[in-house]
Formats: structure tokens, sequence, C-alpha cells
């Protein structure tokens, strides 16, 4: 560029403009977030690699890559590849929100693929939402959300027990006794479980919390001794889980007169708690990797021999997450039909997203898809029982799709649309975090 | 709420106390010593869990003869740390707080790259997943053997630091290491081996942790937060550790008994704050006397 008067005035011109005006400035920045020839698709993959969250966030990172190897060798989306950039979110919520940042600004992802605890999402979603981009967030989680920007992979809370909770009321007694982390998830969980419970006719006899982290479980198991329940349900997370198993055993319980039921005690738990302790205890999921179905043989069978299967286990929420990366393979290729591929930005991957369906041949759980109005998952819940070798047997499965309802105990907050949270008064508002 | 639960609680206080003491041990004896604020502590006891699992999984030995392996494997590595980098900084103490916490960011990261960082399993006897029923009493196995392993230990520091030739070098040390060193006392060599006899402690710990709850690299983070209450709380003597962790454990149960988990652990710590408000001793006397 030739440096002549007219040029310099106006590159002066436009950066004032960009001085003075940087919240106008910043947002068409964003919004330059499209696609461009000839180059791949980016996507951020933003997960905790290190620290407490790693464990079950590497293996979204490890799933996610496998996913996007895959859609890559048939020939990606449209003929173009999808270049996952990954980042480690070091398990710190600062560092979520930062990466955050990064992805959209200066890696101009199409999307986002994070997060596993809602209160990282939560973090998040600010800057998801002010940039107007697009979060797949692929987990379960409690709901009571309604925001233009996420699209969910995972059941939500009345998903999620719906089933459950009558199964073991029917199969083992009504006095049930509430055990979870003491965090935001299991105490929205237990409020939907206690919806079901009073159907079904149960008596709940305690509810305690724990502390996220902590390994101490003798005094609730002191607790649980003294209300001789006839079953326990457990939304008790991550590595307290796998103590919680093991003390449970220890401490004389029985699993046949008094079995757990829980919410996370997925296959990579009960290989790490040592079969003989999950054995006997239930688990509701929509996927469980003993599933029989030639899709999910492919994926368990493809993803353990890939560079990636390390781990060696698939379970739930790596294939909620697998899910996600076919969700948005889908949804760009609509949006790119709809309004042209050079035009394509996060809210149009989004407003093409509603109703998307993942076929049989395709998703290891079988067919799901996404709600038009609140962007969550249509799936089949689905009740395992952990055998002597650390996988499940599928005990009982919904035989249609459960619709996913966010609002399920705050019927008064309205309905989740597509344009926002409408209220009982008639009004939409955007964005209810 | 009858007699019979309330006294349940009172014996899962001292199951509690043990296993808060079992993981403080080889603090107090590092930090009683030398001084040293070993921030690596934790990953210490994460390295006694790790050793177990691999001396199981790959030499298969029972978990009964990984206990004392995994003393042995981590003394050494005390040992190695002592002499690579803790001795260096013996008259710096913030230097020493920095370092290790170094240390603890290098081991825990160290064994995820070896290991990965998903939980590893510790098989134990069977006869240990069951539990001891003595009318209304009722306490699992491993938590009595976890109160045996500690009342030895802590029976086995008492005599070597009170009834042998070596103790009396170490509390010499203790008190003044410029006099112990004038009598002829080679306080380097003390120092190194108190360390490693700390680091065994924590790896005989990790080992017993490993199979209460979990294994995985993160897991020392959990413990060293307690390990240091009870030491600064105790004032970095034995009977101090033994008796801070005494207390804490029996108030953890019975408030957890007549509230819950989360309300015990408030009140556990407003009562820690509250106590070393009046009683800062404990901590600062000691430091004061050694320099």
């Amino acid at each position: 560029m030739q440096f002549t008067r007219r040029n310099l005035l106006k590159t002066t011109a436009a950066a004032s403009v960009a001085i003075a005006a940087p919240h106008l400035w910043l947002p068409s920045e964003a919004h330059a977030a499209t696609l461009k020839k000839g180059e791949p698709i980016k996507v951020g993959l933003l997960f905790s690699l290190t620290g407490a969250l790693a464990v079950p966030e590497e293996d979204s990172t490890l799933v996610l890559q496998y996913a996007f190897d895959e859609i890559n060798k048939n020939g990606g989306v449209n003929g173009v590849p999808v270049e996952p950039v990954i980042v480690d979110a070091k398990s710190d919520f600062n560092v979520y929100s930062e990466k955050t940042k990064e992805l959209i600004l200066r890696e101009k992802v199409i999307a986002l693929f994070g997060c596993y605890t809602s209160a990282s999402r939560k973090a998040i979603l600010p800057t998801v939402m002010q940039r107007d981009h697009l979060l797949y967030y692929p987990t379960c989680y409690e709901g009571a959300e309604c925001t233009q920007n996420t699209i969910c992979t995972g059941p939500l809370a009345n998903q999620h027990s719906q089933d459950l909770i009558p199964f073991m009321v029917e199969k083992f007694g009504k006095k049930v006794f509430f055990v979870g982390s003491n965090y935001v998830w299991p105490k929205e969980s237990n409020k939907n479980a206690k919806v079901w419970l009073e159907k079904a006719g149960g008596e709940l006899l305690g509810e305690e919390y724990i502390p996220l982290g902590s390994s101490e479980f003798g005094p609730v198991l002191g607790k649980i001794r003294d209300a001789k329940p006839d079953f326990i349900f457990s939304t008790v997370v991550g590595a307290s889980d796998i103590a919680f198993h093991k003390q449970f055993k220890q401490e004389g319980f029985k699993v046949d007169s008094m079995p757990i039921a829980s919410l996370t005690t997925g296959e990579i738990e009960t290989r790490a708690m040592g079969a003989d302790f999950g054995a006997g205890h239930f688990l509701s999921a929509p996927y469980f990797q003993t599933l029989d179905n030639p899709t999910n043989q492919k994926f368990v069978e493809g993803f353990l021999k890939s560079k990636y299967g390390k781990n060696g286990t698939t379970h739930y929420n790596m294939e909620e997450t697998y899910l996600s990366a076919y969700v948005f393979k889908a949804g760009l290729e609509k949006a790119a039909a709809a309004v042209g591929v050079e035009n394509v930005t996060p809210r149009s991957i989004r407003d093409n997203s509603g109703g998307i369906r993942i076929e049989d041949a395709v998703s290891p759980e079988g067919l799901i898809w996404i709600d038009e109005n609140n962007f969550n998952t249509w799936l089949k819940p689905k009740i395992g029982q952990c055998q002597a070798d650390g996988t499940f047997k599928i005990v009982k499965a919904a035989d249609k799709q459960v619709a996913p309802d966010p609002y399920s105990i705050y019927p008064d907050a309205g309905t989740c649309t597509k344009d926002g949270l409408k209220g009982p008064d008639g009004k939409v508002r955007k964005n209810v975090i | 709420m009858d007699l019979g639960s309330l006294l349940n609680a009172l014996i899962l206080g001292v199951s509690i106390a043990s296993i808060w003491l079992i993981a403080a041990l080889g603090l107090t004896i590092i930090y009683g010593t030398a001084g040293v604020i070993n921030m690596a502590h934790g990953e210490l006891i994460m390295l006694g869990a790790y050793s177990s699992y691999m001396l199981q999984f790959y030499l298969g030995l029972p978990y009964l003869l990984c206990i004392p392996a995994s003393f042995f494997i981590v003394a050494f590595v005390g040992l190695v740390l002592e002499r690579g980098l803790i001795r260096y900084l013996y008259n710096r103490p913030l230097d020493t707080l920095l370092a290790t916490y170094g240390v603890s960011l290098v081991l825990m990261q160290g064994v995820r790259l070896i290991f990965g960082s998903d939980p590893k399993y510790i098989a134990a006897p069977a006869a240990f997943s069951s539990n001891i029923s003595l009318g209304f009493a009722s306490i699992s196995t491993f938590r009595v053997v976890i109160l045996g392993v500690t009342a030895l230990l802590v029976f086995g520091l008492w005599l070597l630091f009170y009834k042998t030739r070596f103790g009396v070098q170490v509390r010499a040390v203790m008190q003044n290491k410029e006099m112990a060193a004038s009598f002829g006392i080679n306080s380097g060599r003390i120092y190194m081996l108190t360390f490693a006899l700390g680091a065994g402690l924590a790896g005989v710990a990790g080992s017993l942790f490993g199979v209460l709850a979990i294994v995985l690299p993160t897991m020392g983070a959990s413990y060293v937060v307690q390990a240091f209450l009870m030491v600064v709380v105790g004032g970095g003597s034995l009977a101090g550790s033994v008796a801070a962790s005494g207390a804490t454990g029996e108030l953890q149960s019975v408030l957890a008994f007549f509230t819950n988990d989360t309300f015990a652990r408030f009140i556990i710590f407003v009562l820690i704050v509250v106590f070393l408000r009046f009683r800062p001793q404990g901590l600062f006397a000691q430091a004061g006397a050694r320099r």
C-alpha cells in the first residue's frame, strides 16, 4: 500500500471511529467469523486437559477429535474439512472465559464445543451471548436456562429421572434417600426427582449434600444406615462418586437390598472403582457402551482402535459429545444451503439447527433430534444395571423419545421458545441464564 | 436420634481422626524438624497411591506388601528431593514454600504424562470390603485397618524420637541446629533422613487413601489442606497433631451427625480460625525459636 496522504487520512479516520466506538467495532469483528473459501472450518474445543475437571473433559476433547476425523474422512462438511482448535481451560473458570474470547476473536472459530460443569458454562455464556456466538454444550445439565446461543445434546434433568425413579420405586420400594455433591446440578436434579417421586408415591427419608471433591462418606452412610431406605438416589459426581461406592461396600451395605440409583456413575467410574464395588447399582443415561446396535458397535470399535481411544472405554458423556459434532455438521450444511456458504455465521447455524435429526445410522444411542424451541435434545433415556465386569446391562429403555423441558419444575417461569423465554404475561425475554 | 447412632458417630469420629492424622504425620515430621513448609506433601501422598497401583498392576504384589513398599519408594523420592533441592533452601522458608509448590506441580504433571489423567484402581483383599458389627455399633474393616496403621506409625515415631539415639539427635537439631552441630551432630544428615521419613509416611497414607477413595494425579490437593490444618493447629509436634486430629475428627463426625457434612466443615474451619486467633503459638512460636 502506498503511503499517500489520502490513504493515511482514511486509515486514521477508520481508527478513530474504532476507538470512539469500540462497542460498535468489536461485535462486527465477531460477526466476521464466517467461512472462507479454501480454508478449513475452524471450531473451538474448550475443555480442561489439566486440573480437577480433566477426567471427564479430556475424554470430550478426544472423542470430538475422533468425530471430526471421521467427518473429514467422509468428505468433511460440503467438501471442506473441519479443523478443531484445542485449548486447555485448566479447570479454572477465569481461563474458560479468557479462552472463549481468544477462540472467538483471535481464532475466529465458527462454533464452540465445551464445558462439562454448569459453573464453567455459566462463566462463558455472557461472552458467547455478547458475541452472538454458538456453544455446543455436550452433556447433561439441570436446565432452567433459555439462551439463543446454545445447543445441548445431553439429557436435561426432566429426562434423567422421569423413568429411573418410578422404576426403582416399583422394584425396590417407596423409601428413598438422596445423596448429592453440593452444587447446582445435583440440587436441581433432586428437585426434579422429587416431582417424579411424588407421582410414584415414594417417600423421601433424607437429603444430604457432600462438599465437591470430598472423599469422606462416613457420616452420610451412618445416616443412611439409621434411615433404612429401600434405595439411594445419587447425584454425587467425579472422584467423590468413586469414594462413595467404595465406602458403601466397605461399610457393609448390600447392593441387593439397597442399590444406588445414579445419574452419573458410568463406565469410566465403574472401571476406576473396581467392578465389584459398582456391580448391581443402577444408572440412568441415554447411552451405554453395551447398547446392541451396529452403529454403536462401529463407534466403540472405531474409537477404541483409533489414536484417541487410550482410555479404553466409551461412556454416555463421550457419546453425547460425539453427537454434538454431527449436529454441528448438519446445522452448518442447512445454514449453508439457506444463506450461502459465504454468509454462514454462528447465528445462522443456530437458526437452522432446530429439528435436526441424527438418524440410527449415525447416532450410537439411536435416533435423536434437536428441539425447535429450546434447542435441547429429544432422546430415549435408558436404565442400566452395572455388571461384574463393569459394563451395564440395559434393564429398561423408554419406548419413545422424551421431550426436553428446561423449565419442568418452574412452570411459572414460562416456556423456552426460539426467541427467548416466553413468560406467562406473554413477554419474551432473550438470553435468560 | 438414639444413643446407638450417636455412639456410632463417635466411633466414626475416631476413624475420621485417624485419616486426618495419617495424612498429617509426614508433614508434621518435616515441618516440626526442618521447618520446611512442604507444599508437595499432597503429591507425595499421591505418589504413594501410584506406587501401590504400579506394584500391584505390574508386579502383582499383594496389597498388604504394597503399603510398606510405598513407604520406601516415596521415602526415596523424598531423599532425592531433599538432596537435590530442599537442602539449599533451609534458611529461606518462603523459598522452600515456592520451590515445593513447584515440585508439586512437576510431580502432578509428570504422573499425568506417564499414567494419564483417568482414575486408577488398587485392589484390596476382599476381607477389607466388609464391615464389623458389634451390637448396634458398626464400622468398616478398612477403617479399622487405617486406624491400626496410624496407631502403629504414631507409636513407632514416638519410639524413634524418644527412645533412640537418632531421636535425641533429631530433637537436639530441632531445638538448636548450631549448638547441636557443635556437639558433633551432622544436622544436614538429620534433615535428610527426617525429610525422607516424612515423605515415606505420606507414601503409606497414599496407599491407604487409594483404596478408601480414588487414585488420581490430583488426589493430593484435597489432603494437603487438612494436613496443614492439623500441623498448624497442633503446632508442629507429634502430640499436637494427634490431639488436633482427634478433636477435628470427632467434631466433624458429631457435627455431621446433628446437621450435615457441609455445615460440619464450615463450623470446623471457623473454630480453627478462632482457635488460631487466640493461640497462634502453635505455628509462629516454634518457627521463632528455631531461627
